[in-house]
């Protein structure tokens, strides 16, 4: 402004400025935002010529495979729905892929106990109800020790990495430990119509917490604490009581993820987790959300966990070594964050202009 | 002083005085804002500006003297209870969640929920995209893309959401933290017609600036700082920058 008279007002109306809605910004967009699923029909796109080529069959069509490659995704899934809240909040949760073996085991430990005082299926809802709660347990001391005592997330959740482990194993006696109950071993591998039993179950609990992430407060609130912190504290969010809440339920989705497991393989193990937990990450990360938190959605992350068991399944089916498995993964997370810094570098130049 | 007092300030600080130990940090300060009255806060760096307005937005209590809301008594224990009252604070940081549309930042922490297919619970976006529209139209700012994350806004326009918050949820005096800082001048203008806007519909605005151009341009009063005193307070038509200089530095 040059030099006003004091009694001078200032210009009254300033017309508001274009809104940046150009076509090019929002089609670069929205390739980030669906990256996920091109990465997963791509993938499906490469497997069926290369099925067609190597064996004259085809891959996508052939309903065994659909079914191998939604249980594969079933236990990573279960676990990044969890990792979703926590990412799009800012933080990450390490301890999942244990407590998801802590629940394996006291599924099967209860399951058991509870098969000799009462009927099998209801000592088989005892035994899910059980892991469920008891994951829910290390659940509650993250979320404390992030929000009450400031903890770092990545430190907090790696303490509890540790803790969950060792529990897991003790509970177990440093083996597996069977389910001897013929409802559960039916929950893990039945059908209905050709859908697993497992996939009708994570799919309904995906739509639940897609649900959870997209349509209530909690969601809201999460989003805009990954955003902005101090932002949603002056807006009056309780952030002590959500991270705390927010923690309890990525415990939770792991302990789901952990008697499920049980289920499935009729025992509870200890490590049944623990190659999973990157797994998780990794889903959200190729699902479109930020490790800066603020972003990301449940059915972006159901994509990306589809698109690591495509992979993972897909190269088994070719007869290709299964350690590529690795590198594929790997490549795909590095292809899909760079999407992710290219779409920000694109949209961060047009807000500072 | 009772409550049915039609001609008490809006706001009014008696004699508030801030002290951290030995610091005094604010000593005896008074100052009124009217309704539709804007006055600028200004004084250097540690005049007490920031202390406060921390005070009358309840982030700490004052150590002594009184603030009145319509001329009745009033203590905050936290900011929470000053919004409540009607006085919203905006800082120059901007407090919003930049990857929201702009109705999920007016509604931030106070969302409208509605019943999907009659019973499950949603938030009810379409109410919030409304009253972002109503809301900001109202500040004369008018926006398309109501569906957008506020990220894709300007600087000034960013403003604008924080102070259409402050307007949605009826506040009666919005003190503003040095609101044309980090701003282009298009968009300094902006910012300034919205407190002209704020001005027009009866509210009171503190206005805290480095910048007199603004100060002048927007204000109806100035009230200086030094040292956590109050060096003077004049009217914007009976002063000019020089004056406004002297008091602040100790001429």
């Amino acid at each position: 402004m040059t030099s006003t008279s004091p009694a001078q007002p200032a210009e009254k109306h300033v017309a508001p400025q274009a809104d940046h809605g150009d076509p090019a910004r929002s089609l670069v967009a929205r390739i980030a935002e669906g990256r996920a699923w091109l990465f997963l029909a791509g993938l499906l796109i490469c497997f069926e010529v290369w099925s067609r080529l190597a064996f004259g069959a085809t891959f996508v069509l052939n309903p065994f495979n659909l079914q191998s490659i939604a249980i594969f995704a079933v236990a990573p899934l279960l676990l990044a729905t969890g990792q979703t809240f926590v990412i799009i909040s800012g933080g990450i949760d390490l301890s999942l892929g244990f407590i998801m073996g802590l629940a394996a085991v006291i599924a099967a430990h209860a399951t058991n106990m509870a098969g000799a005082a009462i009927p099998l299926p209801l000592a088989m809802l005892a035994g899910i109800l059980a892991s469920v709660i008891v994951a829910g347990v290390p659940g509650v001391i993250n979320g404390l020790l992030i929000s009450r005592l400031k903890v770092p997330p990545f430190i907090g959740t790696l303490g509890m990495f540790g803790v969950a482990r060792g529990a897991a194993f003790l509970l177990a006696g440093g083996t597996t430990v069977p389910v001897q109950n013929s409802w559960f071993a039916l929950l893990g591998n039945g059908k209905f119509y050709g859908v697993p039993y497992l996939v009708l179950i994570t799919a309904v609990f995906v739509i639940v917490m897609h649900y959870l992430l997209s349509q209530t407060r909690f969601g809201q609130h999460n989003y805009a604490i990954g955003a902005n912190v101090q932002a949603a504290r002056r807006a009056g969010i309780d952030i002590r009581g959500h991270i705390l809440r927010l923690y309890v339920l990525s415990a939770m989705c792991a302990g789901l993820g952990g008697a499920l497991y049980a289920a499935r393989f009729t025992a509870g193990a200890a490590q049944a987790g623990e190659p999973l937990l990157l797994d998780s990450v990794a889903a959200v990360v190729i699902g479109g959300a930020s490790l800066f938190g603020g972003s990301g959605t449940i059915f972006g992350t159901v994509a990306g966990a589809l698109v690591i068991a495509v992979i993972q399944y897909g190269l088994v089916f070719v007869n290709v070594e299964p350690f590529w498995q690795f590198i594929a993964v790997g490549v795909v997370i590095i292809i899909s964050v760079l999407i992710d810094q290219a779409q920000r570098r694109f949209s961060g130049a047009r807000q500072d202009e | 002083m009772n409550s049915t007092n039609q001609n008490a300030p809006l706001l009014e600080v008696r004699n508030l005085s801030k002290h951290f130990g030995a610091v005094r940090a604010l000593n005896d300060f008074s100052m009124a804002v009217r309704p539709g009255e804007v006055v600028a806060l200004a004084g250097d760096n540690g005049a007490g500006k920031t202390t406060l307005i921390k005070a009358i937005s309840g982030v700490f209590q004052p150590t002594g003297g009184e603030i009145l809301l319509r001329g009745q008594p009033v203590t905050f224990a936290t900011p929470q209870e000053a919004r409540e009252k009607g006085i919203e604070t905006i800082y120059q940081d901007l407090a919003l969640a930049d990857n929201l549309s702009i109705g999920a930042n007016i509604f931030l922490g106070r969302e409208p929920m509605r019943k999907a297919f009659g019973f499950l619970p949603v938030l009810d976006r379409k109410a919030m995209a409304e009253a972002a529209k109503a809301t900001m139209g109202r500040l004369d700012f008018h926006v398309s893309r109501l569906e957008a994350p506020v990220s894709n806004f300007s600087g000034g326009q960013r403003q604008a959401v924080a102070i259409g918050r402050a307007v949605y949820w009826d506040a009666q005096i919005l003190i503003m933290d040095e609101p044309t800082a980090a701003l282009g001048v298009p968009e300094q203008r902006k910012v300034i017609s919205l407190i002209h806007q704020l001005k027009a519909q009866g509210r009171g605005v503190i206005f805290i600036s480095h910048n007199l151009q603004d100060i002048f341009a927007v204000s109806d009063r100035i009230v200086v700082l030094r040292r956590g005193i109050q060096a003077g307070e004049r009217k914007i038509s009976e002063t000019n920058h020089d004056e406004v200089v002297k008091l602040m530095v100790g001429g």
